[in-house]
């Protein structure tokens, strides 16, 4: 303690120059936790990512609980004698949602470029949007690339992820690599893909804390968006307008790599539906195209909608009600001085630290919470070398929405693994920020100047995160 | 002034000892804290090993069975798993606080992991050919490795290793309404007058997932010995307040989420056997039995071994009693309330979740209201989460 207010003392000597607040060096006693009074969960260990918020009403509790097994659950070919689990496909990239996205985790590139793919995918489109703004699916193989397929379907093909390695320095000397993905589309099993066709590698993200995100204020938001960049700072910070299909409206969208997905229900049913080729009232229609359709004219099913609504409810109600894990650590000197950094070279600026939830949706346990998720929700130019090229309503090619930072240093002890970005490319919080351009790469470049002890300092407070 | 001064001083001393003895108290009330958390740890390492000790006699008779398949030899092996799962079920009671069972290297999931897919591992009906042990092209040899290695592999669900996976192979499929799985022991007959294919890759399966089951569950036994490193911080480097915090808060999550909620609440809000726990040998009831056993042993200190040997020592209920009588009794009222619901629940559970909700739901209330009641106490003698 007595080294804090020293510490301090040296700091706000200098503080007129660097405008920094002195606070950031002291731990905030709220910061622990992470998802409020009521989302955080003390659970640190493999189920970090599963923890139920307190305080849900005895209903949504048990909702939360059947949501939970049907979360895991593996779906089968229809017909089966399970028959709230049957209709799996006709074409699908997983059985079950805990298959891409494990005890509500994130997923890993294949470790080997043969190997299958487990919670990678890919989203393809052609130049042109829908009528609703959106990208505009390949006309075959619609909008989305599923690598596997039922008995007597074929699935559209394989896709092999390899590698290259690029060397670079930090100012101070010490090297680093970085390795840039390259994929390579095989079998095509429905014929050549169209013209100027456009895909987006998405890696299967860490679920937990996301209901928190839902209520955060729209208005709220939309304040951190300057699209013109309008205090001159480098970062603009853009909101996304997608289409909401359950109220037939463009939206903010909050959800998915590029803030397409406008809230959990959809994000839910566009997965099912998807990935796993489970319809919903939401997307009644399996995830085929006409051609694709026409070629399979009697394939079974496992019901209209193949998840009843009841269900999918439940399954709702488990995204919504995830807790976030605390921090870890948050008041050691070196995580203090972490955060520190993490403000001082403007991190924070997209990565923003907290916000308040509002007062709407159904789950009263979550209004109203004061929590550190660590993003804006804005899209943000991220550089060529990140960049997708593939736009997705307002989201360019180059832009991505600041994925949130909290839970992040638990996936290596939730999922064994220390991939991030949204191909899982980086291979540790180092890498993923050092991938980091456009309206980043100042930020980038500061951390660069860091001497190496820094440089962990502001590493081990994001893995504190 | 005499009076006065008397008076003053009296006052003062009176301070002194109210203000010491309170002092005193605290200390005792935390050296009280210290003793009940080192008999958890000691009660925690107790039904590991006891679990050990019983999966080693399940070990036993399985290696006797494979070496002379025999009824009464497979009925024997069936046994000692029952018996096996009885210490195994308490310790449940120790897990969502990233102790040595699911920290970042912790064996859960290959121990315990449920609901599984079995026709990721044999045959089921209708598919006579499904699972590992039935396509030796894809998997030509059955080893510690692939199977764990396999393990959750596909999904949450894709089960090859601990304890429901040896359940699977000793009973096979649950196709019956009033009792458990029938899988001949014919299934492990090899040299031409077995059932089932693949008899020799089925006896290996159970061999090697049994052995899986014991090294798991000695790693986990270990970490908690005198001396091992887990137990040294646990005890030592934490606080009272931290420590507690872990044990209760865990304890809530254990009891609400898993307990009341995944293995009662998703069964009958399902009513599908998939979704009990032990489906294959009709054990779910002993099992919730064993899983509330657990938590009444963490916060009463107690610990009875499945020779019949109890322990007991300093225990939580104890500060509470203490620290805040009047929570206690309504914790001490709700586990007996718990233990009467659960108590009442007709066996065999998956025909009790289809035909018969009520008990179930009358446990599932008791049990939530106990998880709620166990962190209000913990909080109350100073657990911190």
């Amino acid at each position: 303690m007595r080294t804090h207010h020293l510490l301090l003392f040296t700091l706000s000597f200098f503080a007129c120059a660097e405008r920094e607040d002195p606070d950031l060096l002291r731990a905030d006693p709220d910061e622990r936790f992470t998802g409020g009074a009521n989302a955080t969960t003390f659970d640190l260990g493999q189920n970090a990512f599963g923890g139920q918020v307190s305080g849900l009403t005895p209903a949504q509790s048990a909702f939360f609980v059947t949501g939970n097994s049907f979360f895991r659950s593996n779906w089968v070919t229809a017909p089966a004698s399970v028959q709230s689990l049957d209709g799996l496909g006709p074409i699908f990239n997983a059985t079950s949602c805990g298959s891409c996205h494990f005890k509500d985790g994130r997923a890993q590139p294949p470790a080997s470029p043969d190997e299958p793919l487990r919670g990678l995918l890919f989203r393809l489109s052609v130049p042109g949007i829908d009528a609703h703004g959106g990208p505009l699916g390949e006309p075959v193989y619609g909008g989305q690339w599923q690598d596997r397929a039922i008995l007597n379907v074929m699935p559209e093909g394989r896709i092999r992820v390899s590698y290259q390695e690029q060397a670079g320095q930090y100012p101070d000397g010490s090297a680093y690599s970085l390795r840039k993905p390259v994929y390579e589309f095989l079998d095509f099993n429905y014929g050549p893909l169209a013209p100027g066709v456009m895909f987006s590698p998405r890696i299967a993200q860490q679920v937990p804390g996301l209901g928190l995100l839902e209520i955060v204020p729209e208005h709220d938001i939309l304040a951190y968006a300057d699209e013109s960049d309008t205090d001159g700072d480098g970062i603009s910070g853009k909101a996304n307008r997608v289409w909401d299909e359950a109220t037939q409206q463009t939206v903010l969208g909050r959800f998915g790599w590029k803030a397409n997905q406008p809230g959990l229900a959809q994000q839910t049913a566009g997965a099912f539906n998807g990935d796993i080729g489970i319809t919903s009232s939401l997307f009644p229609l399996d995830h085929l195209s006409a051609v694709q359709q026409q070629q399979y004219p009697n394939l079974p099913n496992g019901g209209n909608p193949e998840i009843s609504d009841d269900l999918f409810n439940k399954v709702v109600t488990y995204m919504r009600a995830l807790a976030i894990p605390a921090r870890r650590d948050h008041d050691e000197p070196e995580v203090l001085r972490g955060k520190l950094l993490f403000n001082q070279i403007n991190c924070a600026a997209c990565h923003r630290p907290q916000m308040t939830t509002g007062q709407d949706g159904s789950i009263d346990a979550l209004k109203g919470q004061k929590i550190w998720p660590y993003t804006d929700l804005l899209l943000h130019d991220m550089g060529p070398d990140l960049a997708d090229g593939r736009p997705d309503f307002l989201a360019t090619g180059n832009e991505w929405r600041t994925p949130p930072l909290w839970g992040i240093g638990l996936i290596p002890v939730v999922n064994g693994h220390t991939f991030l970005l949204h191909d899982g490319r980086a291979r540790n919080v180092e890498e993923a920020i050092l991938w980091h351009g456009g309206e980043a790469e100042n930020a980038q470049k500061a951390f660069k100047n860091l001497n190496k002890a820094d440089r962990e300092a502001l590493i081990r407070f994001v893995e504190s995160l | 002034m005499k009076r006065n001064l008397t008076t003053l001083l009296l006052a003062l001393l009176s301070a002194a000892l109210f203000f010491s003895c309170d002092k005193k108290n605290e200390d005792d009330i935390e050296q009280l804290k210290k003793e009940a958390l080192t008999r958890y740890a000691d009660l925690v390492l107790a039904s590991y090993e006891d679990s050990y000790d019983a999966a080693q006699v399940m070990r036993q008779a399985i290696e006797a069975f494979l070496a002379n398949p025999t009824e009464a030899g497979f009925q024997a092996c069936k046994d000692a798993w029952l018996t096996a799962r009885n210490p195994y079920g308490q310790t449940e009671a120790y897990r969502f606080y990233a102790g040595p069972i699911d920290d970042a290297d912790g064996p859960e999931g290959l121990i315990n992991a449920w609901p599984m897919d079995e026709n990721f591992i044999d045959y089921v009906e209708g598919d006579p050919n499904a699972g590992l042990i039935n396509n030796p092209g894809a998997q030509p040899v059955i080893s510690k490795e692939v199977l764990v290695g396999l393990n959750e592999l596909f999904s949450e669900e894709s089960i090859f290793t601990g304890w429901h996976a040896i359940e699977f192979l000793l009973w096979g499929q649950d196709l019956s309404t009033s009792g458990p799985g029938a899988r001949p022991y014919t299934d492990y007959v090899t040299g031409g007058g077995g059932t089932a294919a693949n008899q020799d890759r089925r006896g290996q399966y159970l061999r090697v997932a049994t052995d899986l089951l014991l090294e798991h569950l000695a790693q986990v036994r270990d970490e908690w010995k005198p001396g091992a490193a887990f137990r040294e911080a646990f005890l030592n480097e934490k606080t009272n307040a931290e420590a507690m915090g872990l044990i209760f808060f865990g304890l809530r999550e254990f009891t609400v989420t898993e307990l009341a909620g995944e293995r009662m609440t998703v069964a009958i809000d399902t009513k599908d056997q998939e979704h009990e726990h032990s489906c294959f040998a009709d054990n779910t009831i002993a099992d919730l039995r064993m899983n509330l056993l657990g938590i009444k042993n963490v916060y009463f200190g107690t610990y009875q071994y499945v020779n019949g040997t109890n322990t007991t020592g300093r225990s939580f209920s104890e500060i509470a009693e203490k620290l805040d009588r009047a929570k206690a009794d309504a914790l001490r009222a709700a586990f007996a309330d718990a233990e009467a619901k659960m108590n009442a629940i007709p066996a065999p559970f998956d025909q009790t979740i289809v035909n018969n909700p009520t008990p179930v739901e009358q446990a599932i209330a008791a049990t939530s209201t106990l998880g709620t009641l166990l962190a209000e106490v913990g909080r109350a003698i100073g657990a911190e989460f």
